[in-house]
């Protein structure tokens, strides 16, 4: 007993100071109230996509991603009792395409955003650490992608790899990772000449220590709140691609792709323009608001982990 | 008198290249150590005081091999007669030198890389002049402290809590110090915890780089008293780089003073301060102001700024800010010459007396 | 000698996420006309705060919570002379105030200079926002001259106009119609007049303090110069309107000991030319015994002794004085330093009572109730401890 309470002690002494800068990050955080919408509506997104199967049990049992449809009609209809946002051209369900849709583009954000933060951080930390010949090569390889449109390479890449979701994050990682580098690059120059960094160079440290325990942990918070903020733009993207008919296979539960299938039904027949709204609407808000939610969740993150504003 | 030299540098030089044009062409060098012959003996401190951008502090990290120097030999605890071998083989050029490459490769701290460069720098230890930039803010000071101990694979476990501790107890911290960071710590406590983590490899030779320039005065008078006491107990040797005069006088048993990348003038701290013969120390000296209003001292003020190390005036580099420079200073630069006791100076008017 | 700036019971707080920071807690000073008052004491024991309070330049989340700063302003800047409580003034008469009567000269002068600025504009700028009206009355002289030699009507009609606009400046310096005309493309030309003669009296200042080659200096750019030189600027700019009140906050300690002999040798003289009195605030002994007439020494907060300098470091009385004297280290010195134990106290829970006790070697029982009072203990001597306070 008398261990227990000792070893409670020393555990309780150890996590003081973390403790102490969780605290001071919340308490930034609750200063923003936008912040807090944003960690409301991420988590919203989130509790959806865990839920999906619950919200929307899926019809075609192993492939929960396929939107069941209910005939073959082009005409949208309205929202009823059995289609609860109504169905869009081609009788897809509108629910259960933006409820399985939130998993698509959870996936999509954080495998592209993920994929993109390692090769940046890779690519950059050698550019940064070492300079010279590698920081060249490096840099202008970043120079020559960020002289090309995004969205049109993005597109080039798809068409040439095939459309499909994978092929789509690949092409995302692919035209995403050069600002990244580039600003991990920076920053890496900056701590490099840390004193603390010339310290451990003194002290016998492995390049391999400098960069990852010295360089990489000061470096990185503005990377990071790039890659939140980013994880909303690469959906976007991606919807953007579906919308232009390079994405997601026919049928497969994709916001992108549900935009697509309203193209034609915008605006309703003369006299009612309005007549098919939640065709296109539906899943739009869906995508408005899960990009919403990220951007303002970066912002959080911008204030929490701004280094001019942490007390060091 | 060659006795004991712990650490000797000879003709060092380190230049900074700078790039220009498209092609990053070398258009040019900032001479930042120009040919430096120092010795220091175990077991003192030798103060190196110079104003900024004199090449004191660049100095101090070729020493350790921060910096890659240009050219010349840092020797670290070898025998003199390796020394001079090295040197008879360098005059005698082509014949053996395949033997002065070995010797080289083997002896001469310039040259070592990987584990052999990796090996001595558990001997030396350098700390830093601002404890805010010197300590990462994302590490626990078990973790700063620690760190060099994980590194050279001294201690591991409750072996490495227990010497982290007591490193942290000698230099006057305590153990509920272990799990904080770096910003919990005033400045004086700061450096406290960059000298524990200098001390931790047991190092002969500590390089104390302005180690408490950023510091206050109540606080720098607690600092320098604990780097005395650290120094007698454990046989430690400094080189302790300093732009203020005063601390220095405190601390060194020699001084040697830096100009533009050499050393004008190297002496007994006493002798250096009662008897100052070139020109530069002897205006540095006029110009530090005394903390006594009844001695408002009579000034050398010297004129103009320190020129530009990148285009160096020829001969003496002081010349263009020395009052009694003679046309031979114009040029060739004087070497530094003994005049008796252990007092070298630099200086053409010196050979003329 | 009267008095210039009296500082009284000053207050400021900082509004931090930790607490709130006393940084002042009731400062008293006094500056003589003609004078230098030091200002000593350590890191972030509000010398700075003290020096920005009086320039009413605290920015959030600082605030000056109470007491007075009485300054008797020289007619420049308003037509009474009498002593004003600057704390009580107007922003716009603060701004006045700045630059003209009370300046300022910042520790890092690379920082303190704007890069995009040459060295002429930057100075000049204090001479068209405080003198334009006797820069306008040269202009008017000069092109006065100017009409009489001028041998086309054309060109004299011009000088004529652009007379005008000048006559009227003097009238009123915030005329709408001047406003208006400085606002056309070609017809605001008439301003670089004023900017002429500005980089006059501008070349004319940088002459008086010995800047050499001054007429080119004033086209160059502050990163190409050295950090004496741009020390030097810093110090033009603020001594350019010939203020009753110069504030040196630091000025040297970011510089070499040979490049501070000529700073201080600068300010030294032109302190004699120009009978400013100064507030020189550091933290260096050494540079307060060469330059200072009076100090007063801080400590957390609040000033804890006041003297003549010789006095100060023959006869200090405050424990605190004395420790700090004789932590330093001087010529010739050797064996042990005597530090001061502990460290300085943090203010977002200053101990109570006298702010030093903890650390002082003779407290008392009433050191830790009572904070003790800035006192006259001798003829122009004052100390706050009770040592002293509670004898006489």
């Amino acid at each position: 007993m008398e261990l227990g309470v000792k070893a409670w002690k020393e555990f309780k002494r150890r996590m003081e100071p973390r403790l102490k800068e969780v605290k001071f990050s919340l308490s930034r955080v609750r200063k923003s109230p936008l912040s807090l919408a944003g960690l409301f509506l991420i988590l919203l997104f989130v509790s959806i996509a865990i839920a999906a199967p619950y919200l929307a049990s899926p019809k075609h049992r192993y492939e929960p991603y396929r939107i069941p449809r209910d005939g073959y009609s082009a005409t949208p209809r309205p929202p009823s009792r059995t289609h609860l946002f109504g169905t869009t051209e081609g009788q897809y369900d509108i629910y259960y395409g933006v409820i399985w849709g939130t998993r698509t583009s959870f996936r999509i954000g954080f495998t592209v955003v993920g994929s993109i933060l390692i090769i940046g951080i890779i690519l950059g930390s050698l550019s940064g650490y070492y300079g010279g010949v590698v920081d060249e090569i490096i840099m202008r390889t970043v120079d020559t992608f960020m002289s090309l449109p995004t969205l049109i390479l993005a597109m080039a890449l798809v068409s040439a790899l095939g459309h499909n979701l994978d092929n789509v994050m690949k092409a995302l990682i692919i035209v995403g990772w050069p600002p990244y580098a580039r600003l991990i690059r920076g920053d890496i120059l900056r701590v490099r000449e840390e004193d603390y960094v010339e310290a451990a160079r003194a002290l016998g440290c492995s390049d391999f220590t400098i960069i990852f325990k010295h360089v990489l942990p000061n470096a990185i918070y503005p990377l990071l709140v790039m890659a939140s903020l980013d994880v909303g733009a690469m959906v976007l993207t991606a919807a953007a691609l579906s919308f232009l008919g390079l994405g997601a296979p026919i049928g497969y539960a994709d916001w992108g792709q549900m935009i697509s299938f309203a193209r034609n039904w915008i605006v309703g027949p003369p006299g009612n323009p309005l007549a098919y709204w939640y065709a296109v609407t539906i899943p739009g808000l869906f995508i408005l608001f899960f990009v919403l939610g990220w951007n303002l969740l970066g912002d959080a993150f911008r204030d929490i982990l701004d280094p001019k504003l942490r007390r060091r | 008198m060659n006795m004991n030299i712990l650490v000797e540098v000879r003709k060092l030089k380190k230049y900074y290249a700078i790039q220009g044009g498209v092609f990053k062409k070398r258009i040019g060098d900032i001479k930042a150590v120009d040919g430096v012959n120092l010795k220091i003996r175990k077991g003192e401190c030798l103060g190196l005081v110079g104003e900024s951008g004199c090449g004191k502090t660049t100095l101090g990290k070729t020493i350790l091999r921060l910096l890659k120097p240009t050219k010349g030999h840092i020797y670290f605890d070898i025998s003199e007669e390796i020394k001079q071998e090295v040197e008879k083989l360098e005059e005698s050029t082509d014949s053996n030198s395949q033997k002065l490459q070995e010797l080289e490769r083997t002896h001469d701290l310039s040259n070592f890389e990987g584990k052999r460069l990796k090996k001595l720098r558990r001997r030396m230890q350098i700390v830093f002049q601002d404890p805010s930039s010197s300590l990462n803010p994302r590490m626990l000071i078990k973790d700063i402290v620690g760190e060099p101990l994980t590194v050279h694979g001294l201690a591991k476990g409750l072996e490495k809590r227990e010497r982290v501790i007591n490193l942290l107890q000698r230099v006057g911290l305590s153990e509920d110090h272990l799990f904080r960071y770096p910003h919990e710590f005033s400045g004086g406590q700061r450096q406290r915890i960059a000298i524990a983590r200098a001390l931790a490899t047991n190092p002969d030779f500590l390089i104390l780089d302005e180690p408490t320039s950023a510091l206050d005065v109540s606080v720098q008078a607690q600092i320098l008293n604990l780097l005395q006491e650290l120094q007698s107990d454990f046989g430690l040797t400094y080189l302790f780089i300093t732009h203020h005069l005063l601390v220095v006088e405190y601390i060194s048993h020699r001084i040697a003073v830096m100009y533009l990348g050499r050393i004008v003038e190297l002496a007994d701290t006493k002798e250096l301060f009662e008897n100052p013969m070139h020109p530069y120390t002897q205006a540095l000296l006029s110009a530090i102001p005394i903390p006594d209003p009844e001695v408002r001292s009579h000034r050398t003020i010297l004129k103009g700024d320190v020129p530009s190390p990148i285009d160096p005036p020829s001969g003496c580099v002081f010349h263009t800010r020395c009052s009694s420079a003679a046309k031979e200073c114009e040029e060739r630069m004087p070497d530094l010459v003994s005049f008796g006791d252990e007092h070298y100076v630099a200086c053409y008017r010196m050979n003329h007396k | 000698m009267a008095k210039l700036l009296e500082v009284k019971d000053l207050v400021t707080n900082f509004y931090t996420y930790e607490g709130v920071v006393k940084a002042l807690d009731e400062v008293n000073l006094e500056i003589e006309e003609g004078k230098t008052l030091g200002l000593v004491g350590e890191t972030g024991c509000g010398k700075s705060v003290t020096a920005l309070s009086i320039l009413r330049l605290i920015q959030p989340p600082g605030k000056i919570e109470g007491g007075k700063i009485y300054f008797r302003p020289d007619g420049k800047s308003s037509k009474k002379s009498s002593y004003l409580d600057l704390l009580e003034q107007s922003e716009a008469f603060m701004r006045k105030v700045r630059g003209d009567e009370i300046s300022m000269i910042f520790q890092e002068p690379s920082s303190a200079l704007n890069p995009v600025y040459s060295i002429n504009d930057q100075i000049s700028e204090s001479f068209l926002l405080h003198r334009r009206r006797e820069l306008s009355e040269s202009v008017v002289r000069e092109i006065e001259e100017k009409v009489d030699k001028a041998d086309s009507i054309l060109k004299k009609i011009v000088y004529k106009m652009k007379r005008g606009t000048y006559r009227k400046m003097l009238v009123d310096e915030n005329s709408f119609l001047l406003k208006f005309l400085s606002g056309i493309p070609v017809v605001s030309s008439y301003n670089g007049w004023l900017k002429k003669s500005a980089k006059k009296e501008t070349i004319e200042i940088l002459k008086k303090l010995g800047v050499p080659h001054p007429q080119k200096l004033v086209d160059r750019y502050p990163h190409e110069l050295s950090g004496g030189m741009q020390q030097r600027i810093v110090i033009a700019m603020a001594l350019a309107c010939h203020p009753k009140l110069l504030i040196a906050d630091e000025p040297t300690s970011n510089l070499d000991v040979t490049i501070q002999a000529q700073i201080l040798d600068l300010i030294r003289k032109s302190r004699k030319d120009l009978g400013t009195s100064v507030l020189f605030i550091t933290h260096d002994l050494g540079v307060v015994a060469e330059m200072c007439d009076r100090v007063a020494v801080m400590y957390a907060g609040s000033v804890c002794e006041i003297s003549e300098v010789k006095e100060l470091f023959k006869n200090s009385l405050h424990p605190y004085t004395k420790a700090l004297i004789n932590a330093i280290p001087k010529p010739g010195g050797k064996g042990k330093l005597k530090s001061i134990k502990g460290t300085v106290p943090n203010l977002i829970n200053p101990p109570s009572g006298c702010r030093f006790h903890p650390r002082c070697p003779n407290q008392m029982k009433i050191c830790r109730q009572i904070k003790p009072e800035l006192t006259r203990v001798e003829n122009n001597h004052l100390v706050a401890c009770h040592l002293f306070t509670g004898q006489r």
